[in-house]
């Protein structure tokens, strides 16, 4: 039998393949649905809509095989750099999915809510504590709209501070060259010219190419410390010094967290506004579209610019100890909403349980085990004969591993190393960023993974490079043993389609 | 080894600039450049009539690595651009240095053109980033 044959099904079908017209959901059940008879003539569609007809037994095993091929943090380790997939503790999922939680209407008075608003003030107060910052919002809904809010409230702050009373005329964001695509993206989106920097050799920011750049037009810059090298940025004080006397603002790209949490605080590294990752450091369930959570920290003058809602506690009064949504009545110079409520509640209640989870002590060992865990894995593979971006520096959570001489001397990339992983198992690590490293592997191990998972990794690593000494070839063509063989990356981004158009009979 | 070829001049950001006979300014990637970023699968290119400053990011070359900006190596003000690359931005990885032009520009002063590198200096430029 042919392996894309399952249960006599073929397991690469689409749900509209199995279609067959006029069925249904239990065809030996009584039929109960209403008649559209009612509906008047002119209201009702002249051709069906194209919907795949199947019963709920052909549905339920269509989507349990496409989720079988996942790749996933429950099935295999996940290395993948800049995005801490770390194991999600089910007693997160289990209690955010308690009836008090799941049930309440977002538009429910205040005094119905006061349990979930005391949990999700006290997710603000953490945050605020861990980050160094004077105040938490939690409305923005991922990484990229905190971004966002940072950047905008970057902006408002500027244009509110313009003794003219006209708009700022600071214009431009500084972004080193290793940045994560998206901070360029959001320098944009908020109507700034970006300014990029270059990183010097040892990893750390070209301080000397700062000062040149920096001046009366620099609005702020955007920084990821430790930074997308795997690297903590040494002269991080300097820096900030260099663009607060130009009268910039420092912005924390809150993405690499996981490598500092309950260690080093951004705000006392000197920076104005931060969003976090809470689907990365704060291991709320991530891949796939999300959803997230990117609440963002600011330092006392941006305070007043905060995107609404913030959960406020009455601490006077006749409702001491009561909480409150604080709306554009408390913050009238807020940026304004992200979401129509209170960002993703359910996803802020899982990083809050985590939270109590790990307490005070539970944060610094992630920071531990995080580092350790990337060091360990970053020593085994360097014994192992692989050539490291930056030997001289320690790794914080994660580090890179270049395959530039592999590619020069035996033509395999980081993108086949990276497909023949997944032979063995592993999900493939970050490939191909940071831009500025040629053929690269950003790793990522994470704290939550065992000695025995890196060992294994490293073993077949090793494994990998000892195919590619043998037979180059083999590389090129892997992986071998999933669903799908090597997938055209240039025909699927040349000719994306990804609407289904039945076979013509 | 990449292709330079003797008679173009290059930037350090592995622009290479052609001066036709008009005295325009034809500009493309590099041989070197296109090999680095990948297959091509898609180009931004500017504006017709558009002025720029040397080193100002007029144009984005997107490869299935990476999204890269093009820096106009002579400040002027763009005549033309290849419309061919919308259909076919491979011809940047097949033909860099002839149809896979990027541009056409006026330049403002013609001598910007002598401070770019020659070919030896940017073989050297590429055989130091190589280290």
């Amino acid at each position: 039998m042919s392996p894309e044959f399952t249960s006599g099904i073929k397991s690469n079908q689409l749900i509209f393949e199995h279609s067959a017209t006029g069925r249904t959901n239990g065809a030996q059940m009584v039929e109960d649905v209403a008649s559209a008879s009612e509906i008047p003539e002119g209201l009702l569609r002249k051709t069906p809509p194209m919907l795949p007809e199947v019963s709920e037994m052909d549905a339920v095993r269509h989507y349990t095989r496409l989720s079988q091929k996942n790749f996933s943090i429950d099935t295999q380790f996940y290395p993948l750099g800049s995005c801490t997939m770390k194991h999600n503790p089910r007693a997160c999922n289990t209690l955010a999915l308690l009836p008090g939680f799941l049930g309440r209407h977002p538009l429910a008075p205040e005094r119905f809510g006061q349990g979930v608003m005391a949990c999700l003030w006290e997710l603000q107060e953490i945050l605020k504590d861990v980050t160094g910052m004077t105040a938490v919002s939690l409305s923005p809904m991922a990484g990229a709209q905190g971004e966002f809010a940072g950047v905008a409230m970057i902006r408002a702050y500027h244009d509110a501070n313009n003794t003219s009373g006209n708009k700022s005329e600071r214009s431009e964001i500084i972004c080193p060259d290793a940045a994560h695509g998206t901070n360029p993206a959001t320098a944009t989106m908020c109507g700034y010219k970006v300014r990029e920097i270059p990183t010097n050799t040892d990893g750390d920011i070209d301080v000397e190419a700062l000062k040149e750049v920096v001046g009366p037009q620099t609005a702020g810059i955007m920084l990821t410390n430790p930074s997308t090298l795997g690297v903590f940025d040494r002269r991080i004080k300097e820096i900030a010094q260099i663009v607060h006397d130009a009268g910039g603002l420092l912005y924390y790209d809150g993405a690499n967290l996981n490598a500092i949490l309950g260690k080093v605080k951004p705000g006392d590294m000197g920076f104005d506004v931060i969003h976090m990752n809470l689907h990365k450091t704060f291991s709320t369930p991530h891949g796939g579209g999300g959803p997230g959570a990117g609440p963002v920290g600011v330092s006392e003058r941006l305070k007043p610019f905060m995107p609404i809602p913030v959960v406020g506690k009455d601490v006077v009064g006749k409702d001491e100890g009561s909480f409150r949504w604080l709306t554009e009545t408390d913050l009238p110079q807020s940026i304004g909403r992200l979401s129509a409520h209170m960002g993703n509640t359910g996803v802020l209640i899982r990083a809050y349980v985590y939270a109590l989870l790990l307490g005070r002590e539970g944060m610094v060992r992630t920071a531990d085990y995080a580092t350790l865990n990337a060091n360990y894995l970053m020593a085994r593979l360097a014994q192992a004969g692989f050539d490291m971006a930056l030997p001289s520096r320690r790794a914080t959570h994660e580090f890179i591993l270049t395959l530039k001489r592999q590619a020069k001397d035996q033509g395999v990339t980081a993108m086949d190393f990276a497909t023949r992983l997944l032979d063995y198992g592993f999900h493939a690590p970050t490939t191909y960023f940071p831009l500025i490293v040629p053929e690269c592997l950003l790793i990522e191990p994470t704290e939550t993974e065992s000695k025995e998972t890196l060992d294994a990794f490293a073993d077949v690593m090793k494994t990998i490079q000892e195919e590619a000494d043998a037979n180059p070839e083999l590389l090129k063509d892997a992986p071998y043993t999933l669903p799908v063989r090597r997938l055209d990356d240039v025909k699927a981004a040349r000719e994306l389609n990804l609407k289904y158009s039945p076979a013509k009979d | 080894m990449s292709n330079v070829p003797n008679e173009l001049k290059y930037t350090k950001t592995h622009e290479w600039v052609r001066t036709e006979s008009d005295g325009s300014i034809t500009v493309g990637i590099t041989d070197h450049a296109q090999e680095l970023l990948g297959d091509m699968v898609f180009v931004e290119l500017p504006e017709t009539d558009a002025t720029y400053t040397s080193g100002d990011d007029c144009a984005v070359v997107e490869s299935v690595k990476a999204a890269s900006d093009i820096y106009c190596p002579i400040s002027g003000e763009i005549t033309s651009v290849n419309e061919d690359l919308a259909d076919a931005p491979e011809t940047i990885n097949t033909d860099p240095y002839d149809t896979g032009w990027l541009f056409k520009l006026t330049p403002e002063d013609s001598g910007e053109v002598d401070e770019l590198l020659d070919a030896e200096a940017y073989l050297e430029l590429i055989a130091e980033e190589d280290h």
